[in-house]
């Protein structure tokens, strides 16, 4: 029992990052059917800025406190969004018309180009997180559960709740809607595409680099490589969603999460890509469409 | 270029091809047979990528599946290396197959995925099977020997790849201009119009894939000797990535492009050893802005299209570039 919890409670933490950054995956794929394989990196980005912040602004060890923490977050938010709305604006939106070959492969370009930049900037070694988080925490029922990873869950679950209000109470988020459906005819209607394709990229890329902070103080070390995996992973949460929902992203990334820890317990950690993939590879053969999904294969 | 001047500019390059081993030192001869790995692997993703359409981001586990069925055969089993390759080829079309045919209905990016998770997958296999070495690979792969001449030597290995070369060029050629090389390219550019035509184009895709399959694991069945060890390093996702990279930055579909863009593809990072840290950072840099200005690649396919149709098509994709308009053409998105 205490294992089925703590299982529960470690998948939940890793479902939250894979929902956060999967949502990016989600509402670029929704918005302008594209995969952009990118954002795994925006997330590793979004992790060493933190870092950066982080040694900046709180000293070299715990001296940052917990508004000092948020403020950081918010800041690396912000500022991956930004990158994340220029790489739009660069290499995807002269592209929305070629044909989806060129859009992949420039995403791929992208990719390449984040992962050695961060690479020449902050070193190919792994980087150690300048923040110590406490391991206080509660049992429940026979499991540790830390405070930090109640924090994390808190975190990404307002983050998530936020962004569910914004797409479906706020002008934009009808707007992106109504892009997803037909960008001819908000384009007709004078819905400003461009700038609301923009706008998505910022929100998709500022949650995966918040992602990317909560999960450099929660595992303590950062690299460079660290996004492609997760990108790849939160892709597979989408899909397991149904590539183009929203709360399918959430949903996927948390059962993702959980699957993985438990395959992890179950058949020891070299295997948990395996089964992540595995998982991948089966839900897009026997079900394109994830669990909340629409029927947007057809179209592919 | 007419016919004539086109064949002599073929055999002048394969006899540079021929003496460049006693023209150039060791390091080049070694950077040319790398180059000469990558054409083989490159023309052998031209068929999935150009000819098929068909994105395929884990192809370097083909590489691994020819390079660990030799290695595995000669070190375990003490075959000879001319017996693991038919072995390694028929295994390599039968892994294309069981990829291929759950997956070959999705499309475009589904497809990218799913071989990317399939490629990882392979490599975590290399690092985690106790059969395959895990994490230090294969080591001790002798040599192979031609009656009792064993290739040893570096130029040995030169001359056994470029062989393999000018057959996979040959053979990816002939394809090319087949009935069935005309049913991928008419099923890459429009898939349900080539089904509705009367072509199978899941029997059509699977024939690309599986061919690409035994071409890659026929070059990974000639590194496993040439490097006489292998770990599972060689054959990440980085490595799928650059073959990619040789077959667009070529000319997708494209076979004297995709020779070129194997040996730029090796041949610039060597040329950039200096910025070792930089190159792959240039590399990203030079893939985006290939596609932004020259999406064709630099010597981009010329199929029997009349000069009129060529330009307009060219025109419309300039015009996408300028991306006023935001209407997303249902055929392109097929493509």
């Amino acid at each position: 029992m205490d294992i089925l919890v703590q299982t529960l409670a470690d998948g939940l933490v890793i479902g939250a990052f894979y929902s956060l950054i999967a949502l990016g995956y989600t509402m670029v794929f929704g918005i302008i059917k594209l995969l952009n394989f990118a954002h795994g990196d925006l997330y590793m980005l979004g992790a060493f800025v933190g870092y950066t912040l982080l040694s900046v602004l709180g000293g070299d060890s715990s001296g940052a406190g917990l508004m000092g923490i948020l403020i950081v977050l918010l800041l690396t938010m912000v500022i991956v969004g930004v990158i994340g709305m220029g790489i739009e604006r660069v290499a995807y939106r002269p592209l929305l018309l070629a044909p989806r070959l060129s859009i992949l492969i420039t995403a791929i370009g992208v990719s390449l180009f984040l992962e050695n930049g961060s690479m020449i900037v902050w070193g190919a070694q792994y980087q150690v997180y300048p923040l110590q988080l406490s391991h206080d925490g509660i049992s429940l029922l026979g499991a540790k559960i830390t405070y930090v990873q109640i924090g994390l869950v808190v975190i990404s679950a307002l983050l998530m709740l936020s962004l569910h209000l914004f797409i479906n109470h706020s002008l934009y988020g009808k707007a992106m809607r109504a892009i997803a459906l037909d960008q001819t005819a908000c384009h007709l209607m004078g819905i400003h595409v461009h700038k609301v394709i923009g706008l998505t990229f910022f929100i998709g890329a500022s949650l995966a680099a918040g992602a990317g902070t909560m999960a450099g103080a929660y595992y303590g070390t950062v690299n460079f490589m660290m996004g492609f995996i997760i990108g790849l992973k939160a892709f597979t949460a989408a899909v397991l969603g149904g590539i183009g929902s929203i709360p399918g992203a959430m949903l996927g990334g948390l059962l993702l999460g959980m699957m993985e820890t438990a395959g992890t317990f179950i058949f020891g950690g070299s295997w948990k890509d395996v089964v992540a993939f595995s998982l991948l590879i089966l839900i897009l053969v026997l079900k394109p469409t994830g669990i909340m999904g629409e029927k947007v294969t057809e179209r592919m | 270029m007419n016919p004539s001047r086109k064949k002599i500019a073929v055999v002048l390059l394969l006899a540079v091809a021929c003496v460049l081993p006693f023209l150039s030192n060791n390091y080049w001869l070694d950077v040319a047979t790398l180059a000469l790995f990558y054409v083989v692997l490159a023309q052998g993703l031209n068929v999935v990528v150009g000819f098929a359409g068909l994105l395929d981001l884990g192809y370097a586990a083909f590489f691994a599946v020819g390079a660990y069925t030799t290695g595995i055969l000669m070190t375990v089993y003490q075959w000879s290396f001319w017996l693991t390759l038919p072995v390694a080829m028929v295994f390599a079309a039968i892994v294309g197959v069981i990829i291929g045919a759950p997956t070959l209905r999705l499309r475009s990016d589904y497809l990218a995925i799913v071989t990317l998770g399939f490629g990882e997958i392979i490599r975590i296999l290399a690092i985690n099977l106790t059969i395959t070495g895990s994490a230090s690979g294969i080591y001790g792969i002798q040599r192979p020997s031609i009656g009792g001449y064993v290739l040893g030597g570096q130029i040995d290995f030169y001359y056994l790849i470029l062989i393999i070369a000018v057959l996979a060029v040959v053979a990816v050629k002939r394809l090319g201009t087949s009935r069935i090389g005309r049913a991928w390219m008419y099923i890459r550019e429009d898939e349900d119009a080539a089904e509705a035509m009367g072509i199978n184009r899941i029997n059509m895709k699977l024939m690309a894939y599986s061919i690409g399959a035994v071409i890659g694991s026929l070059a990974g069945s000639v590194f496993a000797v040439k490097m006489s060890a292998i770990a599972p390093l060689s054959f990440s996702f980085t490595q799928s990535i650059m073959i990619l990279l040789a077959v667009v930055l070529g000319g997708l579909g494209s076979i004297p492009g995709v020779v070129l863009g194997a040996v730029l593809v090796i041949a610039l990072p060597e040329l950039l050893r200096s910025v070792e840290d930089w190159r792959y950072l240039i590399f990203g840099a030079a893939l985006v802005a290939m596609m932004l200005f020259r999406p064709q690649g630099l010597w981009p396919a010329r199929y029997e299209m009349k000069r009129g149709a060529r330009h307009g098509e060219t025109e419309e994709a300039t015009e996408g570039g300028s991306g006023n308009d935001v209407k997303l053409d249902s055929e392109k998105c097929n493509a």
